[in-house]
């Protein structure tokens, strides 16, 4: 069966992205598509058409399959928006897909599970910091701003070696480059321009004198024996604050959420923190605002769901919606901080899974571990429907996350 | 229970080594390294988690 056939005039053309009821609950056309409609076809916000996938099955397939290409650039895939150069379809996007397997190879020696064990209690260190300010200045206190915004950034920092009297500059160009609803496109430009001749200057200064950082190890890099040029790193540094602030951000303020939304959640916790672990798994799992999902291009025909899609089809996979498929979840619609185990597909999956999960698995933890033990009265401010939805570049957040304690 | 992995389908997340640090470590790129092929009955669980749970799919459990 071709897509063509299946496509009859009698199926709607959804809007994507889907509307959310609210800020943590799922739309309720996930469990219809999953159930009924396992290819849908979408139109996405530049008119463009996709087809959107939401079952676990089809999801981990095509995300796990390198001829679902990540080459959106192409020409006859869809454009997400009417704005140009999006963060799936630029240049410098197309240049990393070619150069993956080196650059990924680099970047994977920084972010091994030991290596991210051992910045564990730097992390831990950050985390206290924020804490004592946010307490420092009473409650009610935006959880957001004091600690989910500032704590990632303040990681990537660390990990480019970047001092720390400069994080606070990073963190607003790294806020500016990627909110388009809150910035101006002129502000964007020169967040970005300020961004790279600070980057340079940092990469200079790494070269003349290295220290124990991931920028030093790649300057010093050599691999099949071409050191990796200025552009490159300058890339690997944006591509690491792109990737690894506002996702981690946006995720511990949600499932901060999610967590305090529901006070016996909170509780159990308390009671008992060896939870945290499939707590933060779970919370990963169980994110209903997690965002536009991933995009792919074929240019080969090939077969999903048992329908044949033809080449030049734009695909998207909807990971959230995957994680809520009762086919491969038990209770999926449950938020069980004991799940275990929990092959959620929130980080993608196969050779192109999120190189730095261990170290945002890490920061979940630390975040969490530290919450619990410092402010265990902890609660939300508002009522968790008041919690108004962040329109994110690369996921859904909460605008704020207001609390006392 | 026999564990195997697949270097070929292995994309270095490191879940394994979090889950199972007796059983399964990382090289220097990523890559995972199988340190016990049969593990004892009390690191069972842990093991099929990290087999379920493994963004690749590189790891078998047989037995």
């Amino acid at each position: 069966m071709s897509i063509d056939s299946s496509s009859s005039s009698n199926e709607p053309v959804l809007d994507y992205p889907l509307p959310l009821p609210s800020a943590l609950e799922p739309p309720a056309e996930w469990a219809k598509l999953r159930a009924g409609c396992p290819i849908a076809h979408v139109r996405l916000p530049s008119g463009d058409s996709a087809v959107l996938l939401t079952r676990y099955q089809d999801v981990r397939q095509v995300l796990a399959d390198p001829r679902f290409t990540r080459q959106l650039g192409k020409e006859g895939a869809a454009r997400i928006s009417e704005e140009p150069g999006g963060v799936f379809e630029s240049q410098e996007a197309a240049s990393l897909t070619e150069g993956h397997e080196r650059w990924r190879r680099l970047l994977a020696k920084s972010f091994t599970a030991k290596r991210v064990s051992a910045m564990q209690p730097r992390i831990e260190a950050m985390a206290d910091q924020l804490i004592d300010e946010m307490v420092q200045q009473g409650a009610p206190a935006d959880l957001m701003a004091a600690l989910a915004f500032p704590l990632p950034v303040w990681v990537i920092c660390e990990l480019l070696g970047i001092p720390s009297i400069d994080r606070d500059k990073l963190a607003h160009w790294s806020n500016a480059m990627l909110n388009l609803s809150q910035f101006t496109r002129q502000e964007m430009e020169a967040a970005q321009a300020e961004f790279s001749a600070y980057m340079s200057m940092h990469i200079a200064a790494k070269r003349a004198a290295p220290g124990e950082d991931l920028l030093s190890e790649l300057v010093a890099a050599v691999d099949e024996g071409h050191p990796l040029t200025e552009l490159e790193l300058m890339m690997i540094g944006q591509g690491i604050l792109v990737a690894g602030h506002e996702t981690t951000s946006n995720t511990i303020a949600k499932m901060m959420g999610m967590l305090l939304g529901d006070r016996e959640r909170w509780e159990l916790l308390v009671a008992d923190p060896s939870l945290v672990r499939t707590t933060v798994e779970e919370a990963l799992r169980f994110d209903a605002n997690a965002g536009f999902g991933l995009p792919r291009f074929i240019t080969e025909e090939l077969e999903v769901a048992g329908q044949t899609l033809p080449p030049g089809t734009t695909v998207i996979c909807s990971m959230a919606a995957a994680n809520r498929d009762e086919q491969a979840f038990e209770r999926a619609d449950t938020m069980d901080l004991r799940r275990s185990p929990n092959a959620h597909l929130t980080f993608g999956a196969g050779p192109y899974s999120c190189v730095g999960q261990a170290l945002a698995r890490t920061e979940l933890q630390t975040v969490l571990n530290a919450l619990l033990r410092r402010l265990p009265t902890l609660a939300l401010a508002v009522p968790a429907s008041d919690l108004a939805r962040r329109e994110g570049l690369l996921i859904g957040g909460l605008e704020r996350v207001p609390v006392r304690w | 229970m026999r564990v195997i992995v697949d270097l070929e389908k292995c994309c270095g997340a490191g879940q394994c080594c979090l889950l199972a640090p007796r059983v399964f470590d990382q090289q220097d790129d990523g890559m995972v390294i199988l340190l016990d092929p049969s593990p004892p009955a009390e690191l069972h669980a842990a093991v099929r988690e990290a087999a379920c749970v493994c963004p690749g799919a590189a790891i078998a459990v047989e037995g």
